[in-house]
């Protein structure tokens, strides 16, 4: 376990036991019902996190990798960037999925912008969890919304990993 | 769900009659060993959520975040997306619950932008193992100005496609 790491495993559970003191200062069933709303929080999402976490492998096995580097390549330009984010849009599954694919491209030769622009429009709007999770918990109407104002911002991501060269 | 489990299920087997068992197995055991690191976070996650949703003061932070909030109430909404933790059983239905209480676009699609880029709960859980210090640290140094810019064209369009106010 890296430094970086440990750092924030402790800022997390440091993070929690502060919250859980206030909440225990606020009485003891502040506390207790926090503690069973968490905890059944963690059990229902474990199921899903299993299936992301041990089926991102397969997926990312099975993607061939050259047409990753061709279409995502560091000579790939604005038309590379563009097919990052219809990717990224595109790509199914959990959390681990679409940083899977991006460790995949990185590896096996993406330019950084481009994985940069495939990331984050995968996290502003991907597809299906737009369907899958956001339109359940929020309106419809500004799940839209907030989809289509977040078209611009992988382009602008990417553009700003050429100027500065980075990562 | 089921979708995802056969698409899975697909892969897996696409990758045992190229590899073999032994393919399948590797991949599993470096999956397994991900998943076992990953958990205590995700409880961790969990906990906060439910912390933050039992004490916060929901009406004080929807009038800090209401339509005339300005580039205040955006920043607010940045930050509260940073450093709301938990997965999407946190953010967003705390998001539904500030547009209800009076939060407006703009400001809440900050927060939930800012929740999904700059967020540490993903970077942390999933993003720095998979794809490493040095990328996961760039990319959101480089995603930190756009939360704040989405909900700002977020206001602006809002405002210009129903100029009298929410329809609903």
């Amino acid at each position: 376990m890296s430094v970086s790491t440990l750092i924030i495993d402790v800022t997390l559970w440091g993070s929690v036991l502060v919250l859980g003191f206030i909440a225990f200062k606020r009485g003891r069933v502040v506390l207790t019902s926090s503690l069973r709303e968490g905890t059944m929080d963690f059990i229902n999402i474990v199921p899903r996190i299993a299936l992301g976490v041990i089926g991102s492998g397969y997926i990312a096995a099975v993607i061939p990798q050259e047409i990753i580097t061709g279409w995502l390549g560091p000579n790939s330009g604005w038309l590379g960037v563009l097919t990052a984010v219809i990717a990224g849009a595109a790509t199914p599954g959990g959390p681990v999925v679409g940083f899977s694919i991006g460790a995949v491209a990185l590896k096996s030769g993406g330019g950084a912008p481009q994985v940069v622009a495939y990331v984050i429009a995968w996290a502003l709007f991907a597809f299906q969890r737009l369907i899958l999770w956001e339109i359940p918990f929020m309106p419809a109407r500004f799940v839209w919304f907030r989809a289509a104002v977040s078209v611009p911002f992988p382009f602008l991501a990417a553009a700003i990993a050429m100027a500065i060269g980075k990562p | 769900m089921i979708m995802i489990g056969a698409l899975v299920a697909v892969c897996a087997t696409l990758v045992w009659r190229r590899d073999g068992m032994s393919g399948v197995l590797e991949i599993l055991t470096s999956d397994l060993t991900l998943f076992g690191g990953i958990l205590p976070r995700v409880l961790a996650g969990c906990l906060l959520g439910a912390f933050i949703t039992e004490i916060l003061p929901h009406e004080k932070v929807s009038r800090s975040l209401g339509p005339s909030s300005g580039l205040k109430g955006l920043l607010i909404g940045t930050a509260f997306g940073a450093i709301l933790p938990g997965g999407p059983f946190t953010a967003y239905p705390v998001a539904a619950a500030l547009l209800t209480v009076g939060a407006d676009f703009g400001a809440t699609i900050a927060m939930v932008v800012s929740w999904t880029l700059i967020g540490y709960g993903r970077a942390v859980a999933w993003e720095l193992p998979i794809l490493g210090t040095d990328f996961t640290l760039w990319r959101i140094v480089i995603s930190l100005p756009i939360p704040v810019l989405a909900g700002a064209l977020g206001r602006f369009v809002y405002v210009r496609m129903y100029p009298k106010g929410s329809p609903s």
